[in-house]
């Protein structure tokens, strides 16, 4: 990072002597499109956010109102109970967001440890067919998988988005593994001439060095589950099992029903709010988490 | 070949000793495997040779599913080239703005983490939220999109309630959601080599000859795996356009992914589906296939000597 800093702050000296006009041009078309660009990315959020805290008769203003004065908050308050979202929200959380994260920690943790840290035959074919698992497409394996989760009484509960969680999949094997083989062989062979198991070997020495990588797992767990739409539009029937995610699209379905129909609208940008509030507070608190995650699930194995 | 087998299977004590806690290591993942994928394809395979509707047994039928899908079933023939066009188009679309957008910000400015947690925002909100925003923006009415074209006197435009118009929206909005890809094509031309740079330059290379030619070769495998699992990812698109069109106007949206859902789950046509979800696995393959045997001469592996 340091030698960074000084080559670029080295090229900045260079070019500080023969700065031209075409130079500040340069430099002002290149904010002003980063600003451009930057407004263009967050708007839309920022106008659901605006209109969650509008009056009826600022809905419809024309030219639109950026920022409504006066900011009606009890939108809020009166969306969040227009339906159980307290319900949900604990649903989202306690039956899914959670127990998908403990499972996907350790499950993928374990795997990846035994396709990295242990030498045994046929230990790469394996990981290979690991790996071509990724390219089938769900909607291959969803017809069948539904099936053994009906015949097992498990629709219209948690268990069939849950359960699989603690039974490893690829893409996290793949980047954990890629964190594990950064550390020396040397630690876990000193370890073994100790006497120590391997279970040992992973849960005291190396799990500890890689929790950075466990937060990365945790995060994109957690963050999977709340986003995920899809699987409990599959699984879940009953209205007391919904997801946040599904509360807010049956919102959005039944707008004409909600009892201030002209409040409809902000009552669906204020759910809309709360819905991703969190991971945007995750995201904030975790940046570093997120982007070294990103970029490593994308190096080359 | 049976020889081979039978001399790797020839193991001394410690290889059995270490293949046995290996397996046991992975065993989650291999149960997973087998419960969840090898007999679910097996599975699949043989359901869409059959009609089957979940509540009596599946009946077979032979090649019908297939033939149905290509000769009878009338939306089938809208749901492929709507499908192909929206990620034989959005997907190099949004590949290119995440590394247009990672380009800019990895030349020399301030505030390089400000603008990335802005690019990167919209890619970690919940994609229902997406919809419901989008879908309130862009409402031909009262949407903020048309409200400013009103006030500025002119045509409001039918974003998502135009056949010809849904598409290519869509396609706009999954470039504005392009912010993983961006981060993981910063990470990468951070890695460029300075020298590769200050070579070209002493050849009297340009800024735009050291991009073409020195970063987009540097980058170029991590562009083909954005390229592939973009592929791969678009084709089973779903809950964004299930939420925001529905498959409308006029199946305009009707994707693969949400033609495959309706037949299963609000149709029961488990066979179908199936049949369905085969013919998007081989065209999945086929296409990953194609992407790597075509670049293989574009892209530029550093490290091909290793």
């Amino acid at each position: 990072m340091s030698v960074e800093a000084s080559v670029q702050a080295g090229a900045g000296m260079r070019r500080r002597k023969k700065r031209s006009l075409a130079w500040w041009l340069l430099q002002a078309g290149k904010y002003l499109l980063l600003i451009v660009l930057s407004a263009s990315f967050i708007l839309p959020l920022y106008w659901m956010a605006m209109s969650a805290l509008k009056n009826p008769w600022q809905v419809y203003a024309i030219p639109p109102i950026w920022f409504p004065v006066p900011p009606r908050w009890s939108n809020y308050w009166e969306a969040w109970h227009v339906d159980n979202y307290n319900l949900y929200a604990l649903n989202t959380v306690l039956r899914y967001a959670i127990p998908v994260t403990i499972g996907s920690v350790l499950s993928n943790a374990v795997v990846a440890y035994g396709f990295s840290r242990i030498r045994w035959p046929g230990r790469d074919v394996l990981f290979s067919i690991c790996l071509m698992t990724m390219m089938i497409p769900w909607q291959v394996t969803m017809v069948p998988v539904f099936i053994i989760f009906k015949r097992l009484g498990w629709v219209n509960s948690y268990k069939p988005l849950v359960v699989p969680a603690y039974f490893a999949n690829a893409y996290t094997v793949f980047m954990l593994r890629q964190f594990f083989r950064t550390i020396p062989t040397e630690l876990s062979d000193a370890a073994r001439i100790d006497g120590a198991g391997e279970f040992t070997i992973m849960w005291r020495i190396i799990l500890p060095l890689v929790k950075p990588a466990l937060a990365v797992v945790a995060l994109f767990a957690f963050m999977g589950a709340w986003n995920d739409y899809m699987g409990p539009l599959i699984y879940i029937n009953s209205t007391n099992l919904y997801t946040l995610t599904m509360g807010l699209a049956r919102l959005s379905a039944s707008l004409n029903q909600v009892g201030v129909k002209d409040l409809a609208y902000p009552y669906l940008m204020a759910v809309s709010t709360i819905v991703t509030l969190p991971t945007v507070l995750l995201f904030f608190f975790a940046q570093r988490t997120f982007i070294e995650g990103i970029a490593l699930t994308g190096l080359k194995g | 070949m049976t020889v081979l087998a039978l001399k790797r299977l020839r193991l001394t004590a410690s290889e059995r000793r270490r293949l046995l806690t290996g397996l046991l290591f992975i065993s989650p993942w291999l149960i997973g495997f087998l419960a969840w994928i090898v007999y679910p394809l097996l599975a699949s395979l043989y359901y869409s040779f059959t009609r089957y509707d979940l509540i009596r047994p599946p009946v077979f039928i032979g090649l019908d599913n297939y033939i149905d899908l290509f000769t009878r079933d009338p939306h089938f023939r809208v749901v492929i080239p709507n499908t192909f066009y929206y990620v034989g188009l959005g997907t190099p679309l949004s590949v290119a703005t995440a590394f247009l957008l990672a380009t800019l910000l990895n030349t020399h400015i301030h505030g390089r983490p400000v603008f990335r947690a802005i690019f990167f925002f919209p890619a970690i909100v919940p994609a229902t939220v997406i919809a419901m925003v989008w879908k309130y923006l862009l409402n031909p009415q009262f949407g903020a999109f048309n409200a400013v074209l009103r006030a500025l006197q002119w045509r409001t435009i039918p974003f998502l309630t135009s056949p010809a118009l849904a598409k290519p929206t869509l396609i706009a909005i999954g470039m504005w959601g392009s912010g993983y890809s961006m981060v993981l094509f910063l990470a990468t031309l951070q890695n460029v080599p300075r020298e590769l740079y200050e070579a070209a330059t002493v050849d009297g290379a340009n800024a735009l000859h050291r991009f073409w030619h020195v970063t987009i070769p540097f980058c170029s495998p991590v562009i083909l795996f954005t390229l592939v699992t973009g592929f791969i990812y678009g084709f089973q698109d779903f809950t964004l356009p299930w939420l925001l069109t529905g498959g409308g106007p006029n199946e305009a949206t009707e994707f693969y992914a949400l033609h495959l859902f309706r037949n299963a789950f609000r149709f029961l046509r488990m066979g179908k589906a199936s049949a369905m979800a085969w013919v998007l696995f081989v065209i999945i393959v086929v296409f990953t296939f194609i992407l790597f045997r075509s670049s293989s001469r574009l892209v530029y592996y550093a490290d091909a000597g290793e």
